[in-house]
């Protein structure tokens, strides 16, 4: 998986290389495609009414890369994003997802453009593994012309319809019966295509959830449900408010796995599996243990219902980047300096992106009055004084 | 500035004129010394502290409300009456309103707190088809009055689609609840205890842009304001305006603004939005001839269209101009476009002359409506050297 940024391919190429033979490691070759990887998840899959797949994972030297780049890119926007709402430039409310960047690229690698993913409201992420660019994430976090939704949806309300995201929803676990219905449509047409269904630890307490996997276990929808459990709804802790948090077991007669969110290998393993059983059989669920390091929100210090030892030590001990550094370093794939030159050229392309989504004008006015009817049909809305907008924004 | 003397003002009002809220109807006014200059997310914590420690049946629950909430609205509550009374409920608000309803169908009083008004929706079922009827579909044989439902409202200056809406309206069409929203500090507390003892549901909106911004007097005791009593905040002769919640200030200001043109404005507070207080407003009305109603939540089947209406059918022949509605937009909450989307003190006074409301005074100069700054200056600042008159009302 690539995202679509401007990255300086020629740089990338050098520095993908890999140890095809591991019998020799000192010697770097320029990496190929044939040459695959065989790395153990870090934890083995508990399954739910289910067999878990093997805990070996197959990739590539240019996957780790690519897995490396994209969640070092994720991370630097979200940490950038915290800065620009700081500074006031993005307003409305706003959900990073640093700590989860692991779940975006993993699922991507398993799966295709033609399959549907649908999330609430801590989207960036998934908007940019989804192929959408940095330009569009800021400036729709900056309400600017050129954001992904025309600046009028903001950090909660990201979308790429060509890319099969069906965006970022606003009210905690109403996506889900959504992606259910996306399954649905999935099945009717017969593309051999799933859609999966995000949604967090506090959403899985949500009615709506049980009602739409009922029917989609009913009707076999290839729909997959992916619990992104970061262990705080907010500012509640998972066992405060789930009386089993064993998310992936919560289906009951729908089987589940539970994953090592942290670990994009895994992801990408658990979603590979998971899209060849729900098109046989129908929905699955998959909890993605993971771990957000920013706090809920941006209104949230993210340290008042945890300890700040809690999340140091899970970026020592299970940080999704640093674990496909170390896995880079260990076969040889990079060096230190390599992987450090990546996460400069990032942090220029996230810089980059940020000046020019500035640039990017406001929306028109009139905006404020389109896309609530469809046009033309005689249903219109009008201004402050029911006739006409007659104002300028600042 | 505009509201320096609402608090004043409210406390005054007139005790006991009707009998809907029950726990608000005895003992009479005394001068209150022990007030505190206080912000409006205190004033409900204090009430909740209120609330709690005079009925040992009263519960606090919501999303993240044993560590204060995300408006530091609980703060303190779950530590002083333990976590048994005051708890965390998962995300599921579906599941908190209809948990809230069984245990006032026990006979207890739960004060449920939905984060975001805009989050009511999920719970809308519940409010609307099983708390608003328990009492009339089971010939009176059980109810769930000790329910008060607390939801932070409207906009905040920033927060979007689903951070901003003002739901009121859909609640206002089903008889059998109660909808109130006080407009500051001094009116949140006492209008929250009478909510809470108010032996019928109530839904209770709470201004989110005046939780820190909106501070005046309040005083420290326990008292209850009236429910379905509106409230002349300023007496005029030339126009009434009918407004609730955040939106007064935004009028008062419109008020001041037109009386330097020798529009002469009063200002009603609805308060409760039903059952509403008809008389004070068709009062009103009769005697000024003109009617502006606004709120925030979008024009078409707002509650202001309700009051127009009703105001029409009994005010008809004293009427000179048609009402005049200056609300939200009929578009979906905006984020970027919220100074446009908001009915500021500006769209007001053009509707003034445009509305047809007063055609003598034309003010071309305020047909641009300026953005909102992103600091607000307080609105509300409390009275200098002035004794805070305050209600003592006893309950049992």
């Amino acid at each position: 998986m690539a995202l679509l940024t401007s990255r300086n391919a020629a740089a990338g190429g050098k520095l993908l290389r890999c140890a095809a033979a591991a019998a020799i490691p000192t010697i770097r070759q320029l990496s190929s495609s044939a040459s695959t990887i065989t790395v153990e998840t870090s934890v083995p899959f508990t399954g739910h009414r289910i067999d878990p797949p093997s805990r070996s994972v197959e990739t590539t030297s240019e996957e780790l890369m690519s897995f490396f780049r994209d969640m070092a890119l994720m991370r630097r926007m979200e940490i950038a994003a915290d800065s620009l709402y700081k500074a006031k430039l993005i307003r409305g409310f706003c959900h990073l997802y640093d700590g989860q960047e692991a779940v975006a690229v993993g699922m991507e690698a398993a799966i295709t453009k033609k399959d549907c993913i649908i999330t609430a409201y801590r989207d960036h992420c998934i908007f940019l593994g989804r192929g959408g660019t940095l330009l569009e994430s800021f400036a729709e976090l900056m309400g600017r012309k050129d954001g992904c939704s025309r600046g009028k949806g903001g950090s909660m309300h990201f979308y790429k319809k060509e890319g099969g995201f069906y965006g970022g929803h606003g009210i905690v676990g109403a996506q889900v019966p959504l992606g259910c219905g996306i399954a649905l449509a999935q099945k009717y047409r017969n593309d051999e295509n799933v859609t999966f269904a995000l949604y967090g630890d506090g959403a899985a307490n949500q009615g709506q959830l049980f009602e739409a996997l009922n029917m989609s276990a009913l009707m076999d929808l290839p729909a997959i449900l992916v619990c992104e459990n970061n262990h705080y709804g907010m500012g509640t802790a998972e066992w405060r408010a789930a009386k089993s948090p064993s998310y992936y077991k919560r289906g009951d007669y729908v089987p589940g796995l539970k994953v090592d969110g942290m670990d994009a290998l895994a992801v990408k393993q658990a979603c590979s599996f998971a899209k060849q059983y729900a098109l046989k059989n129908g929905p699955i669920i998959l909890e993605m243990d993971t771990y957000r390091y920013h706090g809920h929100s941006m209104s949230d210090p993210g340290s008042t219902y945890r300890t700040r030892e809690e999340i140091t030590g899970i970026r020592q001990e299970r940080d999704p980047i640093e674990r496909v550094r170390k896995l880079l370093l260990a076969h040889d794939i990079a060096n230190e300096k390599e992987l450090k030159d990546i996460e400069k050229e990032v942090r220029k392309e996230v810089d980059d992106a940020i000046a020019k989504a500035k640039e990017s004008p406001m929306p028109d006015p009139s905006e404020l009055f389109t896309n609530i009817y469809v046009k033309g049909f005689g249903s219109e809305s009008f201004g402050a004084d029911r006739k006409e907008v007659r104002a300028t924004l600042p | 500035m505009a509201l320096r003397k609402f608090g004043r003002l409210s406390l005054i009002s007139r005790i006991g004129k009707r009998d809907f809220s029950i726990a608000s109807t005895s003992e009479g006014l005394i001068e209150k010394a022990d007030s505190k200059s206080i912000n409006l997310f205190t004033a409900v914590n204090q009430a909740l502290h209120i609330a709690l420690e005079t009925d040992s049946r009263s519960y606090v629950f919501g999303e993240d409300v044993s560590f204060g909430g995300v408006f530091r609205c609980t703060t303190g509550l779950a530590e002083r009456f333990g976590k048994k009374r005051v708890f965390n409920t998962p995300l599921c608000e579906q599941g908190i309103v209809g948990f809230a309803i069984g245990l006032a169908a026990m006979g207890n009083r739960a004060i449920a707190e939905i984060q975001f008004a805009d989050y009511i929706f999920p719970a809308f079922d519940q409010i609307v088809n099983e708390a608003a009827k328990f009492r009339y579909r089971s010939g009176n044989q059980f109810n769930c009055g000790g329910l008060t439902i607390r939801a932070p409202y409207g906009a905040v200056g920033h927060g979007g689609h689903y951070h901003s809406q003002s739901p009121e309206a859909f609640f206002c069409h089903v008889p059998g609840i109660k909808v109130v929203i006080p407009r500051s500090p001094q009116q949140a507390k006492g209008l929250l205890l009478s909510s809470i003892r108010d032996p019928n549901p109530v839904v209770f909106f709470e201004p989110k842009w005046l939780y820190r911004l909106a501070v005046e007097e309040v005083p420290e005791d326990d008292y209850m304001l009236p429910l379905s009593e509106a409230e002349v905040i300023r007496e005029g002769s030339d126009i009434t305006l009918v407004g609730w919640g955040a939106q007064l200030s935004v009028m008062e200001q419109a008020c001041i603004e037109a009386e330097k043109d020798g529009i002469s404005c009063e200002l009603i507070d609805l308060k409760t939005l039903i059952p509403w207080d008809k008389e004070t407003v068709v009062a009103s009305v009769r005697k000024t001839g003109r009617l502006l109603v606004s709120h925030e939540a979008p024009i078409t089947a707002g509650f202001g269209a309700e009051i127009s209406a009703s105001i029409i059918e009994r005010c008809f022949l004293q009427l000179e101009a048609p009402v005049a509605r200056v609300c939200g937009l009929d578009t979906p909450f905006p984020l970027v476009f919220e100074p446009f989307y908001m009915p500021t003190k500006n769209k007001r006074m053009i509707s003034f002359p445009k509305g047809s409301v007063l055609r003598t005074k034309v003010h071309p100069h305020l047909a641009i409506s300026p953005p909102l700054p992103a600091e607000m200056p307080p609105l509300f600042l409390p009275p200098k050297n002035k004794k805070v008159v305050g209600t003592k009302l006893g309950f049992s």
